[in-house]
């Protein structure tokens, strides 16, 4: 691979994650418009946000002023041409930051000083996963209100009546879109995970808010479980911005994960409506093959 | 439901009229204030500038600096209950006239809201190009030791609309979406799959 292709390919790839609302998250968004009343505050939001990404597209500035928590997940057959991204991804980064494209988004946490340009320990976050066949990296860029509101269950919930089945998941999802009202910049999209561990449970969670609003899980139960549970959440009038409406999710997407016995997490990764995120497939040279 | 042209700073009769519901479209300086500022007023810290009547904005923008002139590329609201601790302390001391963010705030502040005159507009979290359209210049900086994001910026609007969701009357939008959605989510709690 060629480093300058490989740094002008994250370049290209965070400074579109950045500024460019991903097109199914922005069809959702004008779907749900018309879902509301045109004198309701529901409407107006609407517009307000179909405006304020209109304008982020064509001028190439930030959607939202939270850059968010810095998310990579590079796909790689090889060790060195990992390393060779995440360098650029850091260099990528530096730079965007410098340019106003990305804030200042790294707090130092034991000197409590902004870093000031975007990197830390262990920050940005970037998760290698052997994979043969061409580089990929996705990179998301999710809010820290959201993250704030995301949560995890551990199974049986007594205050919820939530068993350890899927009626019980059913419960803590339902609760964890109530108790995040409009915080976590709704209509909002829910990356879950049940089973897993502790760790595994968020990282799984997040991974799934990869996915396109409009794909359907493969398995039916996992797919009717995640209709329902996005029709029941629309349900609930907590509406755009948590000031009431038809629509306080734009997608529901439900992964597994193995889990010991004695453990049953339900982890729900609350993404705000500005979900940036973008996959990229490399080519040989480390130019963007295609986006995916 | 009206919708009302204001500038800053507010008057107090203009905000004892104003209502959940009512829309302002503001124009004048606006004062941010995250995290560190609010915990910095509320320990005792001194404004450096006028708060009397301002409008307190919770935001982190993001700014680039070019030719010694600041530009705000993109300035949306942060989430504003992280400043519930603060808020009210700094609403008796200061009085502001209008505290401005996202989601909306809790009893304390709003209790402190009531007795100083004073009121919440809430905008669209994520619309930070809307919003970062309608301000027309940074007047100054300060507190600039918080760090960029921290910061205390003084940013000049123009015709910037704002929905008032909890107001001087001890009204609060949130309060009657939260206690809505609450019997609902009860009701599919008790409808199982």
């Amino acid at each position: 691979m060629d480093t300058s292709l490989v740094y002008q390919s994250m370049y290209d790839l965070i400074r579109k994650t950045s500024t460019e609302l991903p097109e199914d998250i922005h069809t959702a968004l004008k779907n749900a418009r018309l879902r509301e009343h045109p004198d309701s505050i529901a409407y107006s939001i609407f517009d307000t946000i179909l405006e304020s990404s209109g304008l982020s597209k064509s001028t190439s500035l930030p959607v939202c002023q939270d850059t968010g928590t810095i998310l990579a997940l590079v796909k790689a057959s090889q060790t060195g041409i990992y390393d060779e991204i995440r360098s650029c991804i850091i260099q990528a980064v530096q730079a965007l930051t410098t340019e106003g494209i990305l804030r200042q988004n790294c707090m130092d946490t034991i000197t409590e000083t902004n870093t000031g340009d975007n990197t830390g320990e262990h920050v940005p976050g970037i998760h290698f996963i052997p994979e043969n066949g061409p580089a990929r990296v996705g990179i998301m860029l999710k809010g820290g209100g959201s993250e704030n509101v995301s949560t995890q269950y551990s199974l049986p919930d007594n205050a919820l009546k939530a068993g350890r089945d899927f009626e019980g998941v059913r419960k803590c999802i339902l609760d964890a879109v109530f108790q995040a009202q409009g915080k976590g910049c709704a209509p909002g999209i829910l990356g879950v995970c049940i089973g897993g561990d502790r760790a595994s449970g968020y990282a799984t969670a997040k991974q799934q808010l990869f996915r396109r609003l409009d794909d359907s899980h493969t398995n039916k139960t996992i797919a009717l479980l995640e209709t329902t549970i996005l029709e029941q959440a629309n349900s609930m009038d907590i509406g755009p911005m948590g000031l009431g409406g038809n629509t306080t999710l734009l997608g529901v997407k439900i992964g597994t994960a193995g889990r010991h016995p004695a453990c049953y997490f339900v982890t729900v990764s609350y993404s705000c409506w500005a979900t940036r995120r973008y996959l990229i497939e490399l080519d040989d040279t480390g130019a963007i093959s295609r986006w995916l | 439901m009206a919708i009302v042209r204001a500038s800053t700073p507010l008057s107090p009769d203009m905000i004892k009229g104003l209502a959940v519901g009512d829309t302002l479209r503001i124009s004048g300086r606006i004062i941010t204030g995250r995290d560190k500022v609010h915990k910095y007023l509320a320990s005792g810290g001194e404004s450096p500038v006028e708060l009397e009547g301002a409008l307190i904005y919770h935001c982190g923008p993001v700014a680039a600096r070019r030719d010694d002139t600041w530009r705000i590329t993109a300035a949306g609201p942060t989430t504003s209950m992280r400043e519930e601790p603060y808020q009210a302390d700094i609403i008796r001391t200061f009085h502001p006239g209008a505290i401005m963010g996202k989601g909306g705030m809790g009893d304390n502040t709003l209790g402190a809201m009531a007795s100083c005159g004073c009121v919440y507009l809430h905008l669209t979290g994520g619309a930070a190009q809307f919003y970062a359209s309608r301000i027309t210049s940074v007047e100054e900086v300060h507190l600039g030791e918080f760090g960029q994001v921290e910061a205390m910026w003084v940013l000049r609007v123009h015709d910037l609309p704002a929905l008032v969701t909890m107001d001087s009357h001890g009204r609060s939008l949130h309060t009657t979406i939260e206690s809505n959605s609450l019997k609902r989510f009860q009701q599919l709690l008790e409808n199982p799959l």
